[in-house]
C-alpha cells in the first residue's frame, strides 16, 4: 500500500506530489530490454512471409550521367525472376521536404551519385536477384561531375537539379537580426575564424531492410526499418504508388540504430511496395553494408566562417556567421540542415545582433541529411573553438567568460527562439568542479591538456515538416477490465527508449506497475499519428499527449470511484495499483475494481490525448527551423594526451553535465549521454566520408573496417552529471538527451589539443597527420594551425532584415507585408517548418488544409 | 568426418549441434553459418551487419570459441557445437549477462547485443575476474553505435561478480549519474 505521507487536503496536484513519484525518475529495466538481450526483438530483416520474393537494386557506377536506355529483357527472362522495375514504372517524385521533392524510387532521367538506384529485380532468391542485376544493360551518357561545393558555386553546367537557385547551389539564405556593423563598432575586440566539419555517416549496425505485402483485398502493408513511418506512409508511398493512404499500413520495426539515417522515405521501401503490388507476393529487401554507405543521409560536410565582436569581459556585441554545406546528390532534409547551421548560435550566450548567411550545394555524392544533432554539431564546433580563442585573446578563463553571458531563462532570442529553462550555468560549474579545471587549464605538462565546450539542442522541431495545424503527436489509451493498460502511439523505438517512456509515464499517471502496461507503437493502422523519431521530439511530444489521455481516463475513473466512496474526486490518488483518498489512504479500491466500476457505469473506457507545439515566435522565411518547446543544455570538459612524435590524440576522459529537465528513466538517459559522447568522439577523431579525389567521385571506404569508428579500445572514460532543471513545456519537466550531449565533444577535444600542444586544429576529424602538420608549422614559427584558409565568394540573396525583439520587432521581416501581422491576429501557423515552396521548386506540393 | 552426401544440385548435408540440440541441414557449400542459423533454423537472434567480418554482430560460439558466423562456411560446422544468444537463457530465467545488460541499459537498439553477449560469456568462462582492460580487449571486435560501450563494461563486470556467487549491485552513479 502506498506510503501514507499526509496528503494535502485540497490541491489535486499536490495529491500527486504527496505520493512521491514511483516510476518517473526512478532507474528501472526498460520494457524493451528483455526481448533485446534474448535476441527475440524482431528487426525488419528477421521477418519472413510465405512465398516471399527477394529484391535487389541495380545502382549507378557513375557519379553523374544521363540514362539513355535500360534493357531489362535478359534479366526478366532469367529463371526465378518474377518482376523487374525501372524509373519509368515509378515516375512520381518524392522527398521528405515539401520544397525539395526531387527523388525518384529509381532514377528516371539522370543518376546523380555513385550508388543511385536505376533498376530493381524481384526473384525467388537473393542470389537469383543478384545474378539478374548483371543481366540488366544500362546505356549511360556520362556527364562531368560536380565534386565540391566550390565547384557548385562556379559551374552553371552541368546542372545536377534544375531547381537549384544559383548554378548548383540548391538554396541560399541571408538573415539579419539587428545591425551587426553597429555591434562590431561597439566591440573592444573583433575576431574572425574559419572552420571545417567533415561529413560522417550514421553507421547503424542494422542495414536498412523492408518487406511489403499486397493482399487480395487491395491493401498494402509495408514493414520497414524506418524512423518516420508516418512520413513514409503519407508522404511517399501514397503519393508515388497512387494508392489512397487509407489502404496502406506502414509498420516501423524496431530500428537497429537510426541516428537520422532512417528518417527519409527511401528508394528501396517504395520499390518493394511496387514489386509486391506487381507480383502479388510478399517482397523483401535488405541492403548490403556498401549500399548503406550510398544511402547515407548523414552529416553534411560544412565550411564555416564566423566574425564576433566582444567587450573586454567577453560580452558579445555582434556575430556574423556563414556556412557552406556540401549536400550531395539530392535534397533530403538539406534545406532544414542549412537553416539549422545558423539557428542555435543564439540560445546559449547572449547575442544582441546576429547575421547568418547559409548555402547548400548539390554535388555528385551520396545525399547528406540529418545525423544526430542535425546541422548543429558543425556550427557548435566552430562557435565553441572560436570562443576559446576569444577568451585567450581577452585573457579570460573560458568557463568564467561563458558563465557571465548566459541567456537568461524565458528569453526570446534575436532570431525569435523562445528559451524556457536553461540549466547551463549549473552544467558548467559541475564539469569545472568535477574535472579539476582550475588546477589543470594551461597548467598540465606539455602533451596533456583540457578543453571546455558548451551546447544546446532542441526538444523537438517546433513545426511539422509538412506545414499543417494537426497535432504532432497523439496517444490512445485502453483501460481493460483485467486491470491492464494499453498505450497506442505512432512513436518509433530506434534504441533511444521511446517505448519505455510511454510505459513509464502511463504507469506513473494511472498508478499501476510497469508490468501492467502494454505499449503498441509505430503502426499506422493501429496507432495514432506521431510524426517520427527525429529532432529529439519523442519524449516531450508523446509524453505530453499521453499525460492528456491519462488525465482524461483518470477523470472517468475518479468520477465513479468518488461517488462510490463518497470522497471529493480531486482528493483521489492513483498509486500502488489502487485508487484511494489521499487524506485517508485506507479508503480506496484496487485499480482493476475502479476500471470495472467505471466501465459498468460509463461503458468501455478509451481516451485520446494529443500535443501541438507552441506557435513559433518568428514569422520570417526560415523561422520554422530552430523553434522548439524547450532546449536542453550540456557542458563538457575533455582531457587529452597528444603524442608530439606521432600526432596521435588519445582522449582519456570526458566530464559532461547535461540539463535534461527531468529524467523519465535515468537508465535510458545515462545511455543516451554516453552514446552521444561516443558518436561525438568518433567525429572528433576519426570518422570521415572520404571520396576519391579523381573526377569519378567514388566513395573511398564504403566498409565498416576502412570507415574508422571508435571500438572499445578508443572510447574514453566518461563522468556524467545529470542536471534536472524541469521545463514547464516538458512532461514532468523532461527535456531531450538523445542528441544534445554529442555537440560539446568535438570542440572540447579540439580545445584540449590546443591546451596540450599549442596547435589549433580548426577542423574535424583531428587526425594525427593534421596534428603533426600543425606541430611542424609551429616549430617553423608558423601559424601552428591546420584548417581551412578561405570562405568562397557566394552571391548571397538580398538580406532579410528582422528587427530583434528588443528593437521593437514582431518576428516578421521588414517590408515583407505578406507575413507581417497586418490583418488582425496573425494566423497561428503562418511561419512554416521549411521555407514556403518557391514557385520554381519541383512540383510544389498542395498545402494540406 | 561423418558420411556426407551431396546431391545433384551440389548441396551438402551438414549435421551439428545448436544450443545443445542436434540439427541437420542440406545447404549449398558456400552458405555461411550465419545464413543457416537465420534462414534454415529460424534463429534470427544472430545478426548480419557487414557481411565482411568487420562488425561482430554475427558472433556465435563454436565449440566454446567466439567466431564470426558470417565468415564460417556451413560444411565446416559438421560435428561442431554452436551456441547462439537463443541458447543463453534457461526458459524464462535470463543468463546473468542478459540480466545485467537489461538492468543497466547496456542494450539500447539491441542489434549488436547478441554478438557481444556471446563474446562476453566466453571471456568470463576463461577469466572469471576480468579487468576493465581485459573486457575492452575481448569486445574490441564488436562494434556498437548506441551505447559508447560503458554500460556494456559495467554489465559484464556485474554479471561476472554474480557468476562468482557474489551479491553485487550496480553503483548508484552508474544509473543516476555522479552527484
Amino acid at each position: 500500500m502506498a506510503n501514507a505521507e499526509g496528503g494535502h487536503a485540497d490541491r489535486r496536484a499536490s495529491n500527486r506530489e504527496a505520493f512521491a513519484r514511483r516510476v518517473v525518475g526512478r532507474a528501472h529495466r526498460r520494457v524493451d530490454a528483455a526481448a533485446k538481450v534474448t535476441g527475440a526483438t524482431r528487426f525488419a530483416d528477421d521477418l519472413v512471409l510465405p512465398r516471399m520474393l527477394y529484391a535487389r537494386l541495380l545502382r549507378s557506377p557513375h557519379p553523374h550521367a544521363r540514362i539513355v536506355r535500360v534493357d531489362t529483357s535478359r534479366a526478366a527472362a532469367l529463371r526465378g525472376v518474377k518482376a523487374v522495375l525501372t524509373g519509368r514504372d515509378l515516375p512520381t517524385p518524392f522527398g521528405i521536404l515539401p520544397v525539395s521533392q526531387d527523388e525518384h524510387a529509381l532514377a528516371v532521367d539522370k543518376v546523380r551519385y555513385v550508388g543511385d538506384p536505376v533498376a530493381a529485380v524481384a526473384a525467388t532468391s537473393e542470389d537469383i536477384a543478384t545474378a539478374a542485376l548483371d543481366l540488366i544493360e544500362v546505356e549511360y551518357d556520362v556527364l562531368p561531375a560536380i565534386t565540391s561545393p566550390e565547384e557548385a558555386i562556379e559551374k552553371a553546367e552541368p546542372k545536377i537539379h534544375d531547381y537549384a537557385k544559383h548554378n548548383n547551389l540548391q538554396k541560399l539564405t541571408n538573415l539579419e537580426f539587428g545591425d551587426v556593423e553597429a555591434g562590431f563598432a561597439e566591440a573592444d575586440h573583433i575576431r574572425e575564424d574559419l572552420f571545417f566539419y567533415e561529413g560522417s555517416t550514421h553507421l547503424a549496425l542494422e542495414q536498412h531492410a523492408a518487406l511489403a505485402e499486397w493482399s487480395p483485398d487491395g491493401k498494402l502493408t509495408v514493414w520497414a526499418s524506418t524512423q518516420t513511418p508516418h512520413y513514409l506512409h503519407a508522404r511517399a508511398l501514397a503519393r508515388v504508388l497512387d494508392v489512397p493512404a487509407s489502404r496502406i499500413r506502414v509498420i516501423a520495426c524496431p530500428n537497429g540504430g537510426g541516428f537520422g539515417g532512417k528518417s527519409d522515405p527511401m528508394n528501396h521501401e517504395v520499390v518493394v511496395a511496387k514489386l509486391a503490388m506487381m507480383t502479388g507476393r510478399p517482397v523483401k529487401i535488405t541492403l548490403t553494408r556498401e549500399e548503406v554507405f550510398y544511402c547515407h543521409r548523414g552529416r553534411h560536410p560544412v565550411l564555416m566562417w564566423v566574425r564576433t565582436g566582444v567587450k573586454r569581459d567577453g560580452a558579445i556585441t555582434a556575430m556574423h556567421f556563414r556556412s557552406l554545406l556540401d549536400g550531395g546528390g539530392y535534397g533530403s532534409y538539406g534545406v532544414a540542415s542549412m537553416y539549422y547551421t545558423g539557428a542555435l548560435q543564439t540560445v546559449t550566450y547572449q547575442v544582441p545582433r546576429y547575421k547568418f548567411q547559409g548555402a547548400r550545394a548539390f554535388t555528385n555524392k551520396p545525399p547528406c541529411g540529418p545525423k544526430r544533432g542535425h546541422g548543429t554539431p558543425q556550427p557548435r564546433f566552430a562557435l565553441e573553438v572560436h570562443l576559446d580563442k576569444i577568451a585567450e585573446d581577452l585573457k579570460l578563463d573560458p568557463a568564467e567568460m561563458r558563465l557571465r553571458h548566459l541567456v537568461p531563462p524565458g528569453t526570446l532570442t534575436a532570431n525569435y527562439l523562445r528559451v524556457g529553462s536553461i540549466g547551463l550555468g549549473a552544467c558548467i560549474r559541475k564539469v569545472v568542479e568535477g574535472s579539476g579545471w582550475e588546477r589543470k587549464f594551461r597548467q598540465l605538462p606539455y602533451g596533456r591538456g583540457v578543453g571546455l565546450a558548451c551546447s544546446s539542442y532542441l526538444c523537438g522541431a517546433g513545426l511539422p515538416i509538412y506545414w499543417n495545424d494537426m497535432p504532432q503527436s497523439a496517444v490512445q489509451l485502453k483501460l481493460d477490465r483485467g486491470g491492464g493498460v494499453t498505450v497506442f502511439c505512432g512513436s518509433t523505438d530506434i534504441g533511444q527508449g521511446s517505448d519505455d517512456v510511454l510505459a513509464t509515464i502511463a504507469a506513473e499517471m494511472l498508478g499501476v506497475d510497469l508490468e501492467d502496461v502494454h505499449v503498441v507503437t509505430a503502426d499506422t493502422s493501429l496507432t495514432p499519428v506521431d510524426l517520427g523519431s527525429y529532432s529529439s521530439r519523442v519524449t516531450l511530444m508523446t509524453g505530453n499527449a499521453l499525460i492528456q489521455a491519462a488525465e482524461r481516463a483518470r477523470e472517468i475513473l475518479a468520477t465513479h470511484v468518488a461517488a462510490k466512496l463518497d470522497v471529493p474526486p480531486h482528493r483521489l490518488v492513483f498509486a500502488g495499483r489502487r485508487v484511494f483518498d489521499g487524506t485517508n489512504p485506507e479508503r480506496g479500491m484496487a485499480f482493476v475494481e475502479a476500471v470495472q466500476l467505471a466501465e459498468a457505469a460509463h461503458g468501455t473506457i478509451g481516451t485520446v490525448g494529443s500535443y501541438k507545439t507552441p506557435t513559433a515566435a518568428g514569422r520570417y522565411r526560415g523561422a520554422g527551423v530552430g523553434p522548439s518547446p524547450a532546449y536542453s543544455y550540456s557542458a563538457a570538459v575533455a582531457e587529452v594526451e597528444v603524442d608530439p612524435e606521432t600526432g596521435i590524440v588519445r582522449v582519456e576522459r570526458i566530464w559532461i553535465a547535461h540539463d535534461v529537465g527531468q529524467c523519465i528513466n535515468p537508465v535510458s538517459v545515462m545511455g543516451q549521454v554516453e552514446g552521444s559522447i561516443y558518436m561525438g568522439l568518433g567525429e572528433a577523431l576519426m570518422e570521415e566520408m572520404a571520396y576519391r579525389d579523381s573526377r569519378n567521385v567514388m566513395h573511398k571506404i564504403p566498409s565498416m573496417l576502412e570507415y574508422k569508428s571508435p571500438t572499445t579500445i578508443e572510447m574514453c572514460d566518461v563522468v556524467t552529471y545529470l542536471v534536472e532543471d524541469p521545463d514547464p513545456n516538458g512532461p514532468f519537466g523532461a527535456k531531450e538527451v538523445g542528441q544534445g550531449p554529442l555537440l560539446p565533444v568535438p570542440p572540447a577535444v579540439a580545445n584540449a589539443v590546443y591546451d596540450a600542444v599549442g596547435v589549433r586544429i580548426d577542423e574535424v576529424p583531428i587526425t594525427p597527420e593534421k596534428v603533426l602538420r600543425a606541430l611542424k608549422d609551429k616549430a617553423k614559427g608558423g601559424a601552428a594551425r591546420c584548417g581551412p584558409s578561405r570562405f568562397p565568394e557566394i552571391p548571397w540573396p538580398e538580406a532579410t532584415r528582422v528587427p530583434p525583439p528588443w528593437e521593437g520587432g514582431d518576428g516578421s521581416a521588414l517590408g515583407d507585408a505578406r507575413r507581417s501581422g497586418g490583418s488582425g491576429a496573425p494566423r497561428t501557423r503562418r511561419s512554416d517548418a521549411v521555407p514556403v515552396p518557391e514557385p520554381d521548386g519541383p512540383r510544389a506540393v498542395k498545402r494540406a488544409r | 568426418m561423418a558420411r556426407r552426401r551431396s546431391d545433384a544440385a551440389g548441396k551438402v548435408r551438414v549435421g551439428f549441434e545448436v544450443n545443445g540440440e542436434a540439427v541437420e541441414v542440406v545447404v549449398p557449400p558456400q552458405k555461411t553459418l550465419l545464413e543457416i542459423l537465420r534462414e534454415d533454423l529460424g534463429l534470427t537472434g544472430t545478426k548480419h551487419g557487414c557481411e565482411l567480418g568487420e562488425c561482430g554482430a554475427c558472433t556465435v560460439r563454436m565449440d566454446g570459441t567466439p567466431v564470426l558466423s558470417c565468415l564460417v562456411l556451413g560444411p565446416t560446422c559438421e560435428g561442431r557445437s554452436i551456441r547462439t544468444v537463443e541458447g543463453m537463457a534457461h526458459g524464462a530465467q535470463l543468463h546473468p549477462l542478459q540480466r545485467a545488460f537489461a538492468d543497466l541499459g547496456a542494450a539500447q537498439c539491441g542489434y549488436c547485443t547478441p554478438g557481444i553477449l556471446l563474446a562476453a560469456e566466453a571471456l568470463i568462462e576463461a577469466n572469471p575476474t576480468p579487468t576493465r582492460n581485459q573486457i575492452k580487449e575481448a569486445l574490441a571486435g564488436n562494434l556498437c553505435r548506441c551505447t559508447g560501450y560503458i554500460k556494456i563494461y559495467e554489465a559484464v563486470e556485474l554479471a561476472a561478480a554474480w557468476m562468482r556467487g557474489e551479491d553485487a549491485r550496480p553503483r548508484e552513479e552508474s544509473v543516476y549519474g555522479e552527484r
